[in-house]
């Protein structure tokens, strides 16, 4: 059995034994800098459109669902089932189907529609980073197939880069089967290095942070 | 050198239009990394470097730990490991897994590891569609090539060459806009995703403490791949493995740093099994495949076997002169540039072609840009000095083939026999008989004694 084949080979070529205890993987240094709320914001939004995505500053939830509504332009859309959304409102604009459990019947639909609207569970503000848990609450595929992407988030869910997000969660593996994190929307330059935006996820990305 | 090591490498001196494509991505490419790690923008790069190359050593050094670290955790969230020690191993599980689910189509994000065991030709000469879905995978895919380069994999090819493969493999009109040739991809990927059966990829990293691979894309075909269809299926070389989460905070930021200039690249995916309870996508069956192809052979040496933890980000590509001039397709196997030039000799053994460690100036840039501190001139050195020793054993035995080859001639003909064998003894000098211990020789043969008798 190859399993038995290729352990073997490695301990012997490493000269160890089976089950021999090991020393601690060396330390690695997570630096959490002290930022105020309000430079994250700045520096989330900044590092988003600096990678081509759009963002808005919303000060209240209102006023984050009539940005939705306008940035819509009557493009159909599919909500997640983020909580969040709901406190929003944006389940209720018109044409946004929201609340599919059932993954054939969402991928169908994100397969055709428009626009995907989601929450995130965090950001990154460093590098301008979405970070999305798949849950009953979020699915993949809204941040994925449509060719639009908006995500409605709280100021206080922004982080200040990856350091911090593996501060807060050090084993994501435990809530959830996928994370991602999505920065600037999907690009190539495989033809020329020329740059172009929306190859197979969605190349239209915009962030809308609340408070 | 092989004959067919020089034809390439004349070839691609000799393709101006190669030469000036090679050059600018390369510059380019190489430019950016050096943007954003510039002390004044990353400030702890070098203490990162430090980090990361102390962790590879780390895993390599109580490998077999991490490897069933790994599986206990992908077992315990439902997924399956699989362990194939080569080519044929890695094409039997696929093949057999997609005749249980009575799989045609496959769906492909980019990976040199698979490029490695030509999982593509193996699994098509069986019957199924296996489409490569990274835009510069799909355009070489179409063109029946391998990839020219570890991150950038069409990088040969031009708008007019993507048209021409375009027109001719998808039978539609010649398109010479990269913005519209990048939607016909999408269009035809897009078909691809929502019917295959399998989703397949490679692994950037495999993460021991969680049973996670972790995979870094731009397009968005790996994270499709590996949520449209209801399999996933990844295949990682062994050296993947990472202890912790945690340790991607090092890792990351090198990366897409190292790769194009990226802080981070437009996704990366944490995927840690199947999906679960409550969740509404994802595939219903994850599977890992850890390959060892060679891999092994590399531990026993500990000044080589640096030579692993090397994660393909390319940075020493983009940067070598003797890369930059011969191209991608100039190397004897799928890893070009100064770390093919180490990875394919200890994979597949000196003798592949002998004259791969020597084509290079060792200026040493490869080593200042790699981002988990290899030391690919060190080890390039002493690969060369291993091809110096095969070749004078080499030697050695042809000298001794030779001398016996002699001898065999000489003792099968009785006549030449009879007539140097009283002249050899005769020559032979005293000092030399005193060394073996041989007596003096008598006057006649033990021949000429016999015929007269």
């Amino acid at each position: 059995m190859s399993r038995e084949n290729i352990l073997h080979r490695v301990r012997t070529g490493l000269g160890r034994g089976a089950g021999l205890a090991i020393s601690e993987p060396p330390a690695v240094r997570l630096r959490v800098p002290q930022v105020d709320v309000e430079t994250r914001i700045a520096t989330m939004l900044r590092r988003v459109e600096a990678l081509a995505g759009k963002t808005h500053r919303a000060p209240t939830m209102e006023d984050a669902r009539a940005f939705v509504e306008a940035a819509l332009a009557g493009r159909g859309a599919v909500a997640s089932n983020a909580p969040y959304l709901a406190e929003c409102g944006i389940p209720s604009l018109a044409g946004v189907k929201s609340g599919i459990h059932d993954r054939e019947e969402l991928r169908a639909i994100c397969a055709t529609i428009g626009v995907g609207i989601t929450s995130a569970n965090y950001a990154l503000a460093d590098t301008g980073s979405l970070v999305m848990l798949s849950s009953a609450a979020e699915a993949r595929m809204i941040s994925l197939l449509p060719p639009a992407h908006i995500a409605i988030l709280p100021a206080d869910r922004i982080l200040t880069g990856l350091d911090e997000l593996f501060t807060v969660l050090p084993h994501p593996a435990e809530i959830t089967s996928s994370m991602v994190l999505i920065t600037g929307p999907s690009r190539t330059g495989d033809i020329e290095q020329i740059l172009v935006r929306g190859v197979h996820g969605p190349g239209e990305l915009t962030v809308v942070v609340v408070g | 050198m092989s004959v067919e090591f020089d034809r390439k490498i004349h070839a691609a001196l000799n393709d101006s239009k190669l030469q000036l494509a090679v050059y600018t991505a390369t510059a380019r490419l190489k430019e950016n990394r050096e943007n954003v790690v510039a002390p004044s923008v990353l400030p702890d790069y070098q203490e990162l470097r430090t980090q990361a190359n102390a962790l590879k050593k780390h895993v390599v050094e109580n490998l077999d730990h991490y490897l069933e670290e790994f599986e206990r955790n992908v077992q315990a969230r439902g997924g399956k490991v699989i362990w194939a020690k080569d080519a044929t191993e890695v094409a039997d599980f696929v093949l057999s897994l997609a005749r249980e689910r009575n799989a045609r189509l496959i769906v492909k994000s980019k990976s040199m590891t698979t490029e490695e065991v030509d999982l593509n030709e193996r699994l098509e000469h069986h019957g199924l569609e296996s489409v490569e879905t990274d835009l510069g995978e799909y355009i070489v895919q179409l063109a029946g090539e391998r990839p020219f380069h570890i991150v950038a994999p069409a990088l040969h090819k031009d708008r007019y060459d993507v048209a021409d493969i375009f027109q001719k493999r998808l039978g539609i009109e010649r398109e010479v806009v990269p913005e519209k040739q990048t939607l016909i991809a999408r269009k035809r990927l897009r078909e691809k995703f929502l019917a295959a059966d399998i989703g397949m990829s490679g692994a950037n990293f495999l993460v021991a403490d969680s049973g996670a691979i972790v995979l870094v894309e731009n397009e968005g075909n790996a994270r499709l791949s590996t949520t449209a269809p209801k399999v996933h299926v990844a295949i990682a070389g062994i050296e993947k493995l990472i202890p912790r989460a945690q340790d991607l905070a090092v890792f990351l930021k090198l990366l897409g740093r190292s790769c194009t200039g990226q802080e981070l690249t437009v996704y990366t995916s944490f995927l840690s099994g199947a999906r679960r309870e409550g969740e509404i996508d994802g595939p219903d069956e994850f599977y890992v495949v850890l390959l060892d192809n060679g891999r092994t052979r590399l531990l026993p040496d500990r000044g080589k076997r640096q030579s692993l933890y090397c994660i393909r980000c390319s940075a020493c590509l983009n940067t070598c002169p003797v890369y930059r001039r011969i191209g991608g397709h100039s190397y004897p196997w799928v890893y070009g540039g100064p770390i093919g030039a180490i990875l394919t000799p200890q994979f597949l053994g000196t003798a592949h072609e002998p004259a791969l460690p020597f084509a290079s100036s060792l200026c040493g840039a490869c080593a200042e840009v790699c981002p988990v501190k290899i030391d690919i001139p060190k080890v390039l050195l002493e690969l060369r000095s291993e091809v110096r020793k095969s070749e004078a054993r080499e030697s050695r035995n042809r000298l001794e083939k030779l001398a016996f080859r002699a001898f065999a001639w000489v003792t099968s003909h009785p006549r030449v026999y009879e007539m140097l064998a009283p002249v050899t003894m005769a020559l032979m000098p005293a000092r030399l008989r005193d060394r073996f211990g041989l007596a003096e020789p008598p006057a006649r043969t033990f021949r000429q004694l016999w015929s007269r008798r």
